[in-house]
């Protein structure tokens, strides 16, 4: 028999690259040598059961698990040969590289326009051209300008909530980041709001790197091109989405995926 | 929700084997028929295909319920659609079967007389080897499939070849006794049809066993020879 499929793929045109990335919180091992990469802009999605590393392994792109004290990470992440955790790494700078949708939409209590050009604003952009040309774009690109456009100056916080996790995709997209984090982006969205975030992000691809985490597995198959299936802290079986979904290699990702546990 | 695509997958595969098992009842009634040139039999295998295309079509929808309330992936989702594209293969099979049995009408209401009863050419030896074989590999795919037996699945192709072999040689045969005896052009020619539908129903026969390597191996292995394939997906 030929054709057989690794667990692992090998990735030519990578943006990302994982070596051996450990992660300890306190004595307890999250993640458990990972080695992979993450192919440039296309969208990949990390399934698994709850507690498997995916949402501390998507964390660790941007530094966001610095925040937490009691992490010890070693192993090596590169973003286009940079090393993210070397010393010399502006992490505000990182972040603006490597953005993030998290599950809950976070929108600040602010208008539809400043919530956009917060980012800009922060890095002391002032020319209102140049803002204005952001908010439209950025609006546009997550399919909101028609929706909002005449609210531009109201208050976010009267938006729906598909509606706010548009808004926290294009507050993502303003700052022109290369990669985009989505933390389980639909799992608190009505099926209509899921449907338009997953055409966003087919929409998207192609311009951005996107790493997704989801716990639904008909959004993964449905939204990505690449899978990785992580179990307890390791990286079980990576490959392309319409692969992994027909024709698993390992038996561990096929019971996952099939329902018959997780 | 797991537990119940696991019954609805047994259902599935129950009613799958009970529609193998009526085209296999036909094609061993088709045979009968045609040796023993018995209209009556032939009559019963025709109507008995009509029951066989209701069950084809009752595969069919709960194959389709099964996507719809289940989005089945990886090995459900192989699964399912080898039992849709099996279920094709032995309706079809079933059609050939009832086409056997049509010509035999047909033969009977002209009020031909068979050649073998005219002692004027031997009935070629190679249909009942056809037969056998054709039943025997329709009957080795569904088994290959039942017990999720690649290795069977891989023998089934290799028969092919003898089907095809043997119906060579029945069309060298009888085309030689039309050139001596065109009296016998039209009985002659029914055989011919019967030979090509036997032909087929091994390539039917071969389809399933190809299947079941997919479903087992995720591997489509049609169109390639030596037993090699590719990735599906």
């Amino acid at each position: 028999m030929t054709a057989q499929a690794t667990p692992i793929m090998q990735i030519t045109d990578a943006i990302v690259e994982v070596k051996d990335l450990h992660l300890y919180y306190g004595d307890s091992e999250a993640l458990r040598g990972i080695t992979m990469s993450i192919p440039r802009k296309k969208v990949t999605a990390l399934i698994g059961p709850s507690g498997c590393g995916k949402s501390t392994f998507i964390r660790c792109f941007n530094r966001m698990n610095d925040l937490i004290e009691s992490i010890r990470i070693s192993g090596e992440i590169t973003i286009d040969d940079q090393d993210i955790y070397d010393n010399s790494v502006d992490v505000i700078e990182l972040r603006r590289r490597v953005g993030m949708v998290f599950q809950k939409w976070n929108p600040f209590p602010k208008s539809i326009y400043e919530n956009v050009i917060y980012g800009l604003r922060i890095a002391g952009v002032r020319d209102k051209n140049l803002l204005d040309e952001t908010v439209e774009k950025s609006l546009k690109r997550a399919a909101l300008w028609d929706e909002m456009k005449d609210r531009l100056h109201e208050s976010a916080m009267g938006m729906s909530g598909g509606q706010m996790q548009r808004l926290c995709i294009a507050r993502a997209i303003a700052v022109s980041p290369e990669i985009i984090l989505m933390d389980e982006p639909c799992s608190a969205l009505d099926p209509r709001s899921t449907s338009r975030i997953e055409e966003l992000i087919r929409e998207l691809q192609g311009d951005y790197t996107i790493i997704i985490v989801t716990h639904n597995m008909q959004q993964a198959a449905r939204v990505s091109d690449f899978t990785a299936y992580f179990y307890i802290g390791e990286l079980v079986e990576f490959g392309l989405t319409k692969r992994v979904f027909t024709s698993p290699v390992r038996k561990e990702t096929e019971d996952y995926i099939t329902g018959r546990f997780g | 929700m797991i537990q119940s695509l696991a019954v609805e997958r047994e259902k599935l595969k129950q009613r799958l084997l009970q529609l193998g098992s009526e085209v296999e009842n036909n094609l061993i009634k088709a045979e009968k028929a045609l040796i023993n040139f018995d209209p009556k039999l032939a009559a019963e295998i025709v109507s008995a295909d009509v029951g066989i295309d209701d069950l084809e079509i009752s595969v069919e929808e709960k194959c389709m319920q099964i996507f719809a309330r289940h989005q089945p992936v990886a090995g459900d989702l192989r699964f399912v659609v080898t039992v849709l594209k099996i279920n094709n293969d032995l309706e079809r099979i079933g059609d050939l079967a009832a086409k056997i049995a049509d010509r035999i009408l047909l033969l009977a209401r002209k009020e031909y007389v068979p050649f073998s009863s005219q002692q004027t050419a031997q009935f070629p030896e190679q249909f009942r080897q056809m037969f056998a074989e054709s039943i025997k590999m329709v009957k080795m795919s569904l088994d290959s499939f039942v017990d999720m037996d690649a290795d069977l699945a891989y023998k089934v192709r290799l028969w092919d070849d003898q089907v095809d072999e043997a119906k060579k040689a029945i069309r060298v045969q009888i085309e030689a006794i039309i050139q001596s005896d065109s009296s016998q052009q039209q009985y002659l020619g029914m055989l011919l049809s019967v030979s090509r539908s036997l032909e087929r129903i091994a390539d039917h026969a071969t389809h399933i066993a190809e299947d079941v390597i997919y479903m087992l191996q995720g591997l489509i292995v049609r169109h390639v020879t030596e037993g090699r394939g590719r990735m599906g997906g």
